[in-house]
């Protein structure tokens, strides 16, 4: 028998009111296993993402994190999230509080780890994604990138069985989209398991283990980066991907 | 233009640059020019209103009286040290009472923006409770705490009037205070909440280290607002007849001596502490300190 899933998404339906925003998505992810979901904006990319972090409930099916169910209502989500890694588009950095403090107070109220030691597990984490330094400096004097990279620290420093990366390059500047790459290259040589929301067709198919379309709330195919990108089976990942190559994104 | 970098300096760009200094000092002086004209229109319109006022004011048929009742110098060098003591009670007042509206103001900012199903009694609470108290008068809710609590003959409830009054005070301006806090609170990006559960906060965490620190920043001026009228209105719980009360003292000196003068010096009294809270305040809310 293969190993059990890190994550496993059945089934699962989601609705805003009249709007069907997931129609039934069914995904596995292994453990060390990166998955990329790329589909159009509205396609139900970044409501997965949130529904497996629990900061959504879903309305039908169920997601398990390591063969549990989570998605029940009597489970407790604090503990799911302390579990998962969570990294935003906008960054969501504490704007209040400096870089270090936006790593360690996770750390220290809810994995129970002591003051000194969080710092010490922070500083190892920020300097690994080039943050050395910038301990003490507030979010807003930080470039769009650096931010970036600090929601990333302070979203693995709780070595999370998987990290969940919602469109983390889209409020960036272009110049600075490599600098927050190259810390998620980094996360993906570590081993960490991921699902990952993405425009970056180039990113996906460097980082991503396989690559899923999402269309209108289905995830209409799934398989290795090379395969969907260059040979999709599917009209509308077809027309998708024709779209983004008139538009230069590909 | 010419080439440069030849030995002997070029006479076509020496004039340039003298040129370019010619434009810089005539602009500098045109600068200078408005500048001068800009202060000297402020000084003489300044003059031209306040001498109007005080023209109108002093030439005004009864300015001989209102000058006797209201700014008698032999009075207010008389009263003023009663007055001045008096005002310390408003200051102890008002700081108690301030202290009660804070924490009050958070507790039912925070009920009200309560979502669990249990906590719904708390949430329809928190909602009449500030309809009610921001919609009735400060001074009427003072006379309907004063009188009517005592009127109750309950043991057990305070009746000094003093305390009576303070009470009144703290549910009027908690009232007020909870939607300040309310709405900063509202004014935080859902996404700060969301950013605390994912690293592991539960919800009383996300609110209490997360979204409260930076809603009770955003509020500073407000709340600093309603602090400079709280200090006023202490004045209004003279009407229990809380003795030793600065604007009482100032009452009750002037119907004793037909002067008014007493008002006046409680007056300067009161703006010794808003003036400099106001200030406070500009400095607080200015563009500059937001670095």
């Amino acid at each position: 028998m293969a190993s059990m899933p890190v994550i496993e998404i059945r089934g699962v339906t989601k609705s805003f009111g009249d709007r069907e925003v997931l129609r039934g998505v069914d995904l596995a992810i292994a453990e060390h296993e990166a998955v990329a979901l790329i589909g159009a904006s509205g396609s139900g990319k970044s409501t997965l993402l949130r529904c497996v972090d629990l900061l959504e409930d879903i309305d039908d099916g169920d997601i398990f994190l390591d063969g549990e169910v989570i998605t029940d209502p009597s489970v407790d989500a604090v503990g799911v999230r302390r579990r998962l890694g969570v990294v935003f588009q906008a960054y969501n950095l504490f704007p209040h509080l400096n870089v270090i403090e936006n790593v360690t107070l996770g750390r220290v109220r809810a994995g129970g780890v002591g003051q000194a030691e969080a710092e010490e597990q922070a500083i190892g984490v920020l300097a690994r994604f080039g943050l050395e330094g910038r301990e003490k400096e507030r979010p807003d004097n930080l470039s769009g990138g650096q931010q970036q990279r600090v929601a990333i620290a302070r979203a693995f420093a709780a070595r999370p069985r998987a990290m969940l990366l919602d469109e983390v390059t889209s409020a960036l500047d272009p110049e600075l989209v490599g600098e927050v790459l190259r810390a998620v290259r980094d996360l993906r040589e570590e081993g960490v398991t991921m699902l990952i929301a993405t425009h970056e067709m180039g990113f996906a198919r460097e980082v991503a283990d396989r690559v899923g379309f999402l269309h209108e709330g289905r995830l209409l195919e799934i398989s290795p980066p090379r395969e969907l990108l260059e040979n999709p089976s599917e009209p509308e990942t077809k027309r998708f991907l024709r779209r983004l190559l008139e538009a230069g994104r590909a | 233009m010419a080439e440069r970098g030849s030995g002997r300096p070029d006479p076509g760009v020496a004039a340039d640059a003298q040129w370019a200094r010619d434009r810089r000092a005539e602009r500098e002086a045109a600068r200078r020019h408005r500048a001068r004209r800009g202060q000297a229109v402020a000084a003489l319109s300044t003059v031209l209103v306040l001498g109007t006022l005080t023209a109108l004011i002093v030439t005004s048929p009864g300015w001989d009286d209102v000058q006797e009742a209201f700014f008698n110098p032999d009075d207010f060098v008389d009263i003023f040290p009663d007055v001045l003591s008096a005002f310390w009670l408003d200051i102890r007042i008002f700081m108690v009472v301030e202290v009660v509206v804070l924490v009050l103001g958070l507790m039912v900012a925070i009920a009200r923006m309560a979502k669990a199903p249990a906590l719904f009694p708390v949430r329809i609470l928190a909602v009449v409770y500030t309809d009610v108290f921001r919609g009735v008068p400060t001074i009427l809710l003072i006379f309907l705490v004063g009188f009517g609590i005592p009127a109750l003959d309950l043991s057990g409830l305070p009746t000094e009037p003093i305390i009576l009054g303070g009470i009144a005070l703290a549910l009027s301006y908690g009232a007020y205070v909870a939607e300040v806090y309310r709405a900063g609170l509202r004014s935080i990006h859902p996404g700060q909440r969301e950013a605390a559960l994912s690293v592991g906060l539960t919800e009383g965490q996300a609110l209490r280290h997360v979204v409260l620190p930076q809603a009770v920043r955003r509020v500073g001026p407000p709340l600093l607002n309603d602090f400079i009228a709280l200090q006023k209105d202490v004045a209004l719980i003279s009407i229990l007849g809380v003795a030793g009360e600065a604007f009482r003292v100032a009452q009750i000196e002037a119907q004793t001596n037909f002067n008014y003068t007493p008002l006046l010096a409680a007056a300067l009294l009161y703006l010794c502490i808003t003036i400099p809270l106001a200030r406070v305040l500009d400095w607080w809310d200015s563009p500059e300190r937001a670095r």
